[in-house]
Order: structure tokens, then C-alpha cells, then sequence
């Protein structure tokens, strides 16, 4: 095989259902597992007659949306026709923005490997209606429900600027955290709060040239698993078809394709239509929105730092590692507990270890988050001042902070109440220590003879320690006196 | 000459899913080319320095509030379909499904 190297290029189309009580253009609640065709109206059955008035809700957390992808919000933008022919939509076409898009030029910072974050640009996002929903029978016919048809749709478009399965994922799980942050999106994949469509080809250098492999889109991908799977499955395809034909991209063409998850890869299922051949033209029932500075301005003020800035700021200002970082950063509620703990001054690392195993594993549990828990900001924080000062030990810790979900007593009371308290008064614990080392003559010549048995024998005398006195000497104290005791006999 | 020939016509039909006799191509044909050369005239008129229309009322920022307000109801909903399938739409099975806005 000849000399061959190739770059991923992938650039992104994504689809968020917004959080709005009602549709886009009517006031038909949005309503997910409802009796079908029961959340419908006129403007829904696009019926002769019917005026669709814009949801401003929907428009604001549009704004919302491109302010926090940094994109450029258009002072005047306007609503369009797009052709469409399927039972989904009745009006045969689709409301959606065509040349003037709401907001344009953004970008997106994903967490990648290494320190820096790197920036995804965001080409355009833009607000539209859903289609119903179709469901293919058995029979020779389909069903048609529309109580999702005028769902509030943001649409994004990326720049090809991910180059792997792996980042196509991070930028999806960091789309989600973005909406979800901002309250405009549930984003539950379930719900198909959000749908995928990566566009993938490869630029492929042989033998000192370079080829462009033909652009392929997978459409409608709603897990990230499967987003990140098809891209994979899509690189190796790709590759495999420009050495077996050497087929090269034709300017302005691209394929669809569909993902198979069963049998996890790409299935052909069309070469696009045109994009001229959507027929777009201006939709004269919508108005179009002027964007003032006062009211762009008071959108702004609704803006929170984002979560990647989050998760950024707590590994340098808290020394928290990524990992927990991102762990306390996943939701924007628990966040915000953690801050108000460490605010009435819980140490921070003390105060992860409490919420991410302890809290966020009851929490889990319950469904619910570290808020909800029951648990007051200044008790968490007292408590995780205990663990530092060392009167009690990280486990006992755990433990009062499951009875804190339960009661309304302090951390210090509790602990006492469950003699949970650790002796670390040095005199207190010199007389057990020194008992130990009476009853031990063996172990304490074993410690004082260095060698192998040295460490197990050292390990004995502690535990011996810590047996007499029930579990409450602090082990931090009680091995500064062995160490004392041993050296000077 | 036509300024809209059988061909284009069969072409927008097809994508508007709109199935033409031949003689229906050739009426549109010349109704089409009609309304071509009147939207030609137009284009005589100097828009120099003038913005194009987004909209033809000049108003903006009309909005309602995110309020639910009722719906028709299952049975009104269904009321005016060619078929139905319990408190489904029923139609002609869809072959080729790139639906999905
Ligand atoms: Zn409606």
C-alpha cells in the first residue's frame, strides 16, 4: 500500500428542543408521552385561516443560546418557508430562517485532551419549528402524531473543525451542559431533546497529494454513544472506499446516511437534494424581530458562567482534579450547593469528597440533587471543617452527613451523639499508646530491629492502638507517638 | 419562447409532489411564463440603494406570551382526515422516510 495519511474533518448540525410550556407559533402545550394528536390545534394542522404568532420565550432562549456560543445576534432577523413534503408538518412546508439567521459566528470551547480547550466555531444557529412524529406499521401505512409538530427548535450549525469521534462527543456533552445550564433545554436524549448530524470526510495525503473523500451526513443520531460511533464507523468506511475506488468529493454533493445500531454502521439512504431545492421564501405570516441594545442587554443578564469556565476555575482556584471538577460541574444546581458550602467556608477538596461520593451517590439515588438533599450549606461546611481539624475521621464524615439528611441537629452534635468524636489529645493517647507497647515486646523489637518485619510490626502496634481505644484515637496522633516512643528507649 | 418551458414545470412539480397530465404542463407553462414576464417587468424599476422587504406590513416584534391555551382536542383534531387509526392520522405508507425537520 502506498504511503497514506488522512485527517477526520467533521462539522456538526444540532437540533435542541426548547424548554417552553407552549409550541413555537401556537399555545399548544408541549407535552412529551401524551395521547397522541391531543396537544393540537389549528396553526398545528396548518388549517386555511390559521396565524402562527411567534412564542417570545422561545425566541429569548434562542438569543440566550447564541450569546453563550458567542455568536454575533442579529439586529434584524426573519422567519422563512421551507419546502417539505411529509405528513409530519401538514403545511407542507416548515417555518425556519433562512438568509437571516438570529445569531452567527460563534464558537464553543469542548475539554480535550491537554490543558487548553479547544474552540469548535459556530457557523450560524437559528430557530424553527419540529415536525410531528411518524410511526411505520406493520401494515401498508403509517400513523401521524402531531403534538410535536411546532416544538420550538434551535438549530446550530458547526464549522468542520472536529477532527474525531471522540471530539464530535465533547462538544455534544458539552452542548448539553451549556442548555441545561442555561434552563433553555431539558436535553434528555430520551426525550429527543436532541438530535445529531455529523457531516464527515476525510482529507487524505498520498503520495504527496491530497484527495478529499465525499462528505457523508448522518442523520438524526440521538445518543452520544451513537454519535460517536457512526463517526468512527464513517472514518474506516471512508477510507476503506477511497483506496477500493479512489472516489474523490464533487463540490456542493453529499450523501445521507442513516445509523444502523444494531448492526452499529452506516446505511446509504440518499444523495441530497439541493439546497435551492427546499424553495425558501420570506413567510409572510411571521413578522421579523428587531433586536434592540436594551432588550440583547437584559437577555445578557441572564447568562450564568458556563460550565466548562466552571469546571476550569474549580481545578485552579481548589486544586479539584478534572475529574471531580467535572464531576461537581455536571449539573449547574449541585455546582452552585458546592460553592455555597465552600462560601461559608468548608474546604473545598473536603467538601467534593463529602458531595461526590457520599451526597451524589444518595442523591442518585433518589433522583434528585445535592440540594435537595435536606443538607444545610453551614452544617456541610462544619462538617468538612471537622474532617480537616482532624476530630473525625473521612468515614465517620459520611456517616453523620447521612444522618444530617434525616435531622435537624448540627455535624458536632451528631458525632458526639455517635461517639464518632476522634481522641487526638497527644497526653490522652500517650498512656494507650504506652499500654500497647508493654503487652508487645515482640512487635516493639521487631519496629526497633528495622528490616522486613519492620513495617507490618509498626502497622500492628497502631491497630493494637487504635483497638483499645474503640476506634476513636486519631491514627495521625497515635503514629506521632509510636514514632517518638520507639526511637527514644 | 416561453420563459418557463415543460421541462421546468415538470421539475417544480415534482417537488412540490404534484402529479401534471401533459396538457396541465402545458397550461402551466404558459400561466407560469406569464407571471415570469410580469415579475420582469418589475425588475426595470431602479432599487438602487433600497433595502429588500423582509416583510410587507413594516411591523415588527409581535410576540405572544408562553401561555398554554387549549388545543382542539383528539376528536376535532381527527375530525377532517381522509383516515384515521385510533387517534392516529393514518396515510399511505411513507417509503422513502428522510422526514425529520
Ligand atoms: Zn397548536
Amino acid at each position: 500500500m502506498a504511503d497514506l495519511e488522512y485527517k477526520v474533518i467533521v462539522g456538526l448540525e444540532i437540533h435542541v428542543h426548547l424548554r417552553t410550556a407552549t409550541k413555537m407559533f401556537c399555545g399548544c402545550e408541549l407535552a412529551y408521552g401524551q395521547q397522541a394528536n391531543s396537544r393540537v390545534c389549528p396553526v398545528c394542522l396548518g388549517l386555511p385561516g390559521a396565524l402562527p404568532v411567534m412564542n417570545k420565550k422561545a425566541f429569548e432562549y434562542s438569543v440566550l443560546a447564541g450569546l453563550a456560543l458567542n455568536c454575533e445576534i442579529a439586529k434584524f432577523t426573519k422567519w422563512d418557508r421551507k419546502g417539505y413534503y411529509y405528513p409530519d408538518l401538514p403545511k407542507n412546508y416548515q417555518i425556519s430562517q433562512y438568509d437571516l439567521p438570529f445569531s452567527e459566528h460563534g464558537y464553543i470551547e469542548i475539554p480535550v485532551e491537554g490543558p487548553q480547550a479547544k474552540k469548535i466555531r459556530i457557523t450560524r444557529a437559528h430557530l424553527e419549528e419540529d415536525a410531528g412524529k411518524n410511526t411505520h406499521t406493520s401494515g401498508n401505512y403509517s400513523q401521524v402524531d402531531l403534538n410535536r409538530a411546532g416544538t420550538p427548535l434551535l438549530e446550530i450549525v458547526t464549522e468542520p473543525d472536529m477532527n474525531s469521534g471522540a471530539e464530535v462527543r465533547a462538544m455534544a456533552v458539552e452542548l448539553q451542559r451549556i442548555v441545561r445550564y442555561l434552563g433553555i433545554s431539558e436535553g434528555d436524549m430520551q426525550k429527543g431533546h436532541m438530535r445529531f448530524e455529523p457531516n464527515i470526510n476525510l482529507a487524505i495525503t498520498k503520495d504527496g497529494k491530497e484527495y478529499r473523500t465525499p462528505i457523508a451526513e448522518i442523520k438524526n443520531l440521538n445518543s452520544f454513544r451513537a454519535l460517536e460511533a457512526s463517526v468512527n464507523y464513517e472514518v474506516v468506511r471512508q477510507l476503506d472506499e477511497f483506496e477500493r475506488t479512489g472516489k474523490v468529493m464533487v463540490e456542493g454533493s453529499k450523501t445521507t446516511r442513516g445509523w444502523d445500531d444494531a448492526g452499529r454502521q452506516t446505511v446509504l439512504q440518499r444523495e441530497k437534494e439541493e439546497a435551492s431545492d427546499y424553495r425558501y421564501f420570506p413567510d409572510p405570516d411571521i413578522l421579523p424581530v428587531v433586536m434592540t441594545d436594551e432588550w440583547l442587554g437584559e437577555i445578557r443578564g441572564r447568562l450564568c458562567e458556563l460550565p466548562l469556565k466552571k469546571q476550569m476555575r474549580y481545578v485552579a482556584d481548589y486544586n479539584l482534579s478534572e475529574y471531580d471538577a467535572g464531576v461537581l460541574t455536571g449539573e449547574r444546581a449541585n455546582a452552585e450547593f458546592f460553592e455555597r458550602v465552600v462560601e461559608a467556608g468548608g474546604e473545598p477538596k473536603r467538601v467534593c469528597n463529602l458531595l461526590t461520593q457520599m451526597g451524589l451517590k444518595v442523591a442518585n439515588a433518589r433522583d434528585c440533587g445535592l440540594a435537595e438533599l435536606g443538607l444545610k450549606e453551614n452544617d456541610m461546611a462544619k462538617l468538612a471543617k471537622m474532617i480537616e481539624g482532624g476530630d473525625i475521621n473521612a468515614s465517620a464524615g459520611d456517616r453523620i452527613m447521612q444522618e444530617m439528611m434525616v435531622s435537624d441537629k448540627g455535624p458536632g452534635k451528631i458525632a458526639r451523639e455517635l461517639n464518632l468524636i476522634q481522641k487526638s489529645d497527644a497526653g490522652e493517647l500517650e498512656a494507650f499508646v504506652e499500654a500497647v507497647l508493654a503487652e508487645n515486646e515482640k512487635a516493639v523489637e521487631d519496629v526497633r530491629n528495622g528490616g522486613k518485619k519492620s513495617k507490618a510490626a509498626r502497622g500492628f502496634l497502631l491497630g493494637q492502638v487504635m483497638q483499645k481505644t474503640k476506634g476513636q484515637a486519631n491514627p495521625q496522633v497515635v503514629n506521632q507517638i509510636l514514632q517518638e516512643k520507639l526511637k527514644s528507649k | 419562447m416561453k420563459k418557463i418551458d415543460a421541462e421546468q414545470v415538470r421539475k417544480v412539480a415534482k417537488l412540490s409532489r404534484l402529479d401534471l397530465t401533459d396538457a396541465e404542463v402545458q397550461e402551466f407553462s404558459g400561466q407560469l411564463s406569464a407571471i415570469f414576464k410580469y415579475v420582469e417587468k418589475m425588475n426595470e424599476v431602479d432599487t438602487d440603494g433600497v433595502e429588500p422587504l423582509a416583510h410587507c406590513l413594516g411591523v415588527n416584534n409581535c410576540f405572544r406570551d408562553d401561555v398554554v391555551r387549549q388545543s382542539l382536542g383528539v376528536e376535532k383534531t381527527l375530525a377532517n382526515a381522509p383516515e384515521r387509526d385510533d387517534e392516529f392520522f393514518k396515510v399511505p405508507k411513507i417509503l422513502d422516510d428522510n422526514s425529520g425537520a
